[in-house]
């Protein structure tokens, strides 16, 4: 049969990936295609790479031995991840030490849930379960995504992010099964979280209005994807007895949910690098690679 | 030194297909199987990987197909509307 080619035009590459056609390293795309993808998956590897900050602060104190290794392989996973989505980046044009220097100098963005402190053993689960669950439902979807080599990494990436939701699943039953405080500790912790976790999939602009959309870089829009999460894990998150901090939050007779309205000037202000955490872990981050430099240093000159 | 890439294939199981995963950047070929090792092979879930140098892959995508040879091909064949002539015919044939 002979080779599909992927045209040389922007209309008609936009035609082709509108289709659901794929995209290959070696394949020419247009500028534009290329710098949304870079900043799209940058994100993502920024956040594989911040998330783990939060839970790092409770590997020393998580409650038992287990708890501390299921964390630790958790984080480990994290990290890996983001060594796959920064090569990705790589090779679309934007050299990996690139990325790390914009990320700490807050050029660059991560994810809202991961401006945020962990208080309490609570939150770690929460984070774990909810934040995990939603992040899966973006990450899912980017199986389809146009720019193949992206959509192939994202395999191994949701195979271990389901282990890390069943994780923190486990952390919230074994706390809700526990004492009153135990299941306080749970409730206030989502009580912290929901807001966070109902601005995560971003404003609800239409999806043909969204540059990400068009491209077939995201393969949902940002409404579809919080519906999906709402509809998956509101019910999950009641059958525990646990309340949802929303009056407004009901499943409409179509399927569809109604919530409270985001604060979106939250969202804006702490991606931008206002949120209570960013500026600590970003030093952290930043220290952390100045004294690893001599780790690089030493493999390159191997 | 310079870095290079390898690209990463890995089999999931013993007899299945080594298929393409990603890929390394590393000084050399020791390095690369260090960092794929870790990757692709950390929780136990790749049986084997293929570490290749991307310089060394010899790329074929364009496919000569001047002469239109669908007779060698499933999609060669249209039989739809002459099966229910066929049929047609043979249910006026008298018996």
């Amino acid at each position: 049969m002979a080779a599909v080619e992927v045209p040389r035009d922007e209309q008609a590459f936009l035609e082709y990936v509108q289709a659901g056609g794929q995209i290959e390293t070696g394949d020419w795309m247009p500028e534009d295609y290329r710098a949304k993808l870079i900043k799209f998956i940058e994100m993502h590897g920024n956040s594989e790479l911040m998330g783990v900050l939060p839970e790092r602060e409770w590997i020393l104190r998580a409650p038992t031995l287990q708890r501390k290794l299921a964390l630790t392989a958790k984080v480990q996973d994290e990290v890996g991840h983001a060594q796959l989505i920064y090569r990705v980046v790589e090779d679309l044009g934007k050299p990996r030490e690139q990325c790390l220097a914009d990320l700490v100098s807050g050029k660059s963005k991560f994810h809202n849930v991961f401006h945020y402190p962990t208080r309490t053993w609570g939150d770690v689960g929460v984070i774990a379960w909810l934040v995990d669950a939603a992040a899966i439902i973006s990450q899912k979807a980017l199986l389809k995504c146009s720019y193949a080599p992206y959509a192939r990494i994202m395999k191994k990436i949701c195979w271990e992010e389901s282990f890390h939701i069943l994780h923190g699943r486990d952390v919230i039953l074994a706390l809700v099964t526990g004492t009153p405080e135990q299941f306080e500790l749970v409730q206030e912790a989502l009580n912290r979280w929901w807001g966070p976790l109902m601005q995560f999939h971003g404003n609800p602009i239409p999806r043909d209005e969204d540059p990400m959309w068009r491209w077939r870089i995201k393969s949902q829009g940002n409404e579809e994807a919080r519906q999906q999460f709402l509809e998956g894990y509101v019910p999950q998150i009641r059958e525990l007895g646990l309340e949802v901090p929303d009056p407004k939050l009901h499943r409409g007779e179509d399927g569809v949910w109604a919530y409270s309205e985001p604060d979106w000037d939250e969202l804006r202000h702490v991606v931008t690098g206002h949120g209570p955490m960013t500026e600590e872990r970003l030093a952290f981050r930043s220290g952390f690679l100045d004294r690893e430099q001599w780790v690089r240093d030493a493999v390159l000159a191997a | 030194m310079t870095q290079e890439v390898f690209e990463v294939f890995r089999q999931e199981r013993k007899g299945r297909p080594f298929e393409h995963a990603g890929s390394v950047v590393a000084p050399d070929a020791d390095f690369a199987e260090a960092w794929a090792r870790e990757q692709y092979g950390r929780r136990g879930e790749s049986a084997a990987l293929w570490l290749v140098p991307r310089d060394a892959i010899r790329d074929v995508e364009d496919w000569a197909d001047e002469f239109d040879l669908k007779y060698r091909r499933v999609d060669g064949y249209s039989i739809k509307t002459r099966l229910k002539e066929a049929r047609e015919r043979a249910a006026a044939r008298p018996r």
